[in-house]
């Protein structure tokens, strides 16, 4: 037996313990992967993007005008409000669905169902959360589109109603997964606590699981949020993809995903219109990453406020 | 009380039989105990009130989507044929069938599960047998949550400027199958670190004990006991990668190839760009075949999640510990 600060038994060097060391080494690698990709996420999509934002974009005109005309010759326009206010208007109208539903649907398996209820809704949740985005856009184009245009008597059918509930149906059974995790990380002492004091059922889940698990519970609304603003293909084919901003839900919008995945395939490497692509993707990129490092504050400040 | 929560069979009949009978039932047995006060009727009025609205919240999220699930077999069944599935598409995609599309997405997902199941299982092998919780830990945490996280559409933006352009494997299946790697990496990685960490402490301790290296533990105790859970996951990634669109749109899948890849520098199609592209950009095809190719996608997706749910369902009544 050697010191009990190394952390091997003896000073034996056989096949076993360099293999040991090669793992440990291998395995290393592995384990931090992930921050190279996202750090190189980042830096390819700004490698492209970034110079264009500080010589070429201005800012002023990007966040204050809605022409987006970035193939128009001799002098294209760069204006991305139509394409913010698309995605706000998409992923809003989808958060009013997705939010109170998903929560909904959370505290029925947190805390009411039981049994094989409880079990068979969370596989038909987990299925639904597994449909394809492009399925989804299909779904809207060719089910929910003329379906609008019937019950709504509109002329058209791809606007941001359209785009907005099958992003709602999409980000439900996501948001419903993360708030059921999040009711869950309530330990059972608290609800038999307040049982034990003759608190029905509601009032354990209104009075101490949902104080106890708010901040999770905005956490799975951050990241219904983040995934909403994130989604291309649906929202591609539901919204429209027009350019003006949407005054009513019955008008077509387009999204900042949507143009990148429509657009960047007719640019040529290199033009300004496919560095534009590239900045509008920094922004993506920045806006997911703070949604989603707000969301990992407040599941970790929720836990440590338990414990 | 305590009748909710020795009885939960009773809890749960509730809503089956009408939420009247068992409430009904419940009052009554407590008024041998106690007399329900006006209180006592209002609070059980007003959870049963909850429990009706969550449970209709439920059946509402759910139902549109089995009845959009039914309307797409009904349109989408009668494009079925054993042509469709085994010819390629022909005179501008308005006949023939989705054979190209269907290897083609085959190839991408071989290639991306051989790129990130191996990466995955050693991050989450790191993070289970190594990590320990200082700020490297936070942060790969934070940095999987964000990989997950990431747009599809900036997903497809970095692996068109790394892949296709910077490491300059062209518009290829190789490509695309990176980009569909790393974007799918979050998935194998969290599932095979949930079932890592269930496999008891104890057995390591026993391994260690007998002077197993960390590695020999890993190797011949905690993979075998976790190989299935693994697999689930690898399962769910597949599902994931299979329909997932804008990632392989720049970076190796194309509308049409008159031959199916030879390689993975070939370029291919791929079912999802496939109803994409029949549904929005090609004119004239017949309606019910982009039915058909969303159906065979949804299809595909679904048997390959109820295969995972099955599975871990399978193996946690199998667990021996």
């Amino acid at each position: 037996m050697s010191a009990p600060q190394s952390d091997r038994l003896d000073d034996r060097i056989d096949a076993a313990w360099i293999w040991d060391r090669i793992a440990r080494a291998v395995i290393f690698i592995g384990g931090i992967s992930a921050i190279v990709f996202v750090v190189a996420i980042f830096v390819f999509v700004a490698k492209e993007g970034l110079a264009f934002i500080f010589e070429k974009l201005d800012l002023g005109f990007f966040f204050t005008s809605p022409e987006w005309r970035p193939a128009q010759e001799p002098k294209p326009e760069f204006g991305g409000l139509a394409l913010i206010a698309g995605t706000a208007s998409v992923t809003g109208l989808a958060m009013l669905i997705a939010v109170p539903f998903s929560l909904g649907v959370a505290i029925y398996i947190g805390e009411f169902a039981t049994g094989k209820v409880r079990e068979t809704l969370k596989i038909l949740v987990e299925l639904l959360a597994a449909i394809p985005s492009v399925v989804w856009g299909f779904i809207g184009l060719t089910i929910l589109n003329p379906l609008i245009i019937d019950v709504f008597d509109v002329p058209v059918g791809l606007t941001v109603l359209n785009a907005g509930i099958i992003l709602g149906l999409m980000a439900a059974p996501i948001m419903t997964t993360i708030a059921e995790d999040a009711l869950k990380a309530v330990p059972d002492t608290y609800r038999e606590a307040a049982e034990a004091m003759g608190a029905t059922r509601w009032q354990v889940i209104r009075q101490v699981v949902l104080p106890s698990a708010s901040k999770g519970l905005v956490a799975a609304i951050l990241l219904g949020v983040g995934r909403g603003f994130g989604e291309t293909m649906a929202v591609l084919m539901a919204s429209g993809h027009s350019i003006n901003i949407p005054t009513s839900p019955f008008d077509s919008a387009r999204a900042l995903t949507a143009t990148i995945a429509a657009e960047l395939g007719d640019t040529a490497k290199g033009s300004d219109h496919y560095k534009a692509l590239f900045s509008l993707g920094i922004l993506l990129f920045l806006v997911t990453f703070v949604i989603n490092l707000l969301a990992d504050v407040l599941v970790r400040k929720g836990a440590s406020d338990r414990s | 009380m305590k009748n909710q929560t020795v009885d939960p069979r009773r809890a749960a009949a509730a809503p089956r039989s009408g939420g009247e009978g068992a409430a009904a039932g419940a009052s009554s047995n407590e008024a041998a105990r106690f007399t329900a006060t006006s209180l006592d009727q209002r609070n059980a009025r007003t959870e049963r009130g909850f429990h009706t609205l969550f449970l209709a919240m439920s059946i509402v999220l759910i139902l549109p989507v089995l009845a959009i699930l039914s309307l797409l077999i009904t349109k989408g069944a009668p494009a079925f044929s054993w042509e469709f599935f085994t010819e390629p598409p022909r005179a501008q995609f308005t006949e023939g069938g989705i054979f190209p599309a269907l290897v083609g997405t085959l190839w991408l997902v071989i290639v991306a599960l051989l790129a990130s199941v191996p990466l995955g299982v050693a991050a989450a092998i790191y993070l289970s047998e190594y990590a320990k919780d200082n700020a490297l830990t936070r942060l790969i945490n934070l940095a999987i949550i964000n990989l997950a996280g990431v747009p599809s559409i900036v997903h497809a933006l970095f692996g068109l400027g790394a892949f296709v352009l910077f490491f300059d494997f062209g518009t290829s299946i190789l490509a695309a199958s990176l980009t569909l790697a790393i974007m799918t990496l979050p998935v194998v990685i969290v599932s095979t670190r949930e079932t890592l960490q269930a496999v008891p402490q104890s057995f390591r301790m026993a391994c260690w004990s007998l002077g197993a290296t960390r590695w020999q533990t890993i190797r011949k105790v905690v993979l075998p006991n976790s190989i299935s859970g693994i697999l689930t996951g690898v399962i769910l990634e597949v599902s994931r990668t299979v329909g997932e669109t804008a990632p392989v749109m720049f970076t190796g899948a194309v509308l049409f190839t008159p031959f199916l890849p030879q390689g993975v520098l070939d370029e291919t199609m791929a079912m999802s760009l496939h109803l994409y592209m029949i549904a929005t950009v090609i004119p004239d095809v017949p309606p019910e075949v982009p039915y058909g190719v969303a159906l065979s996608l949804i299809l595909m997706v679904l048997i390959l999640n109820s295969a995972s749910i099955g599975f871990r369902v399978y193996l946690r009544g199998k667990k021996k510990w």
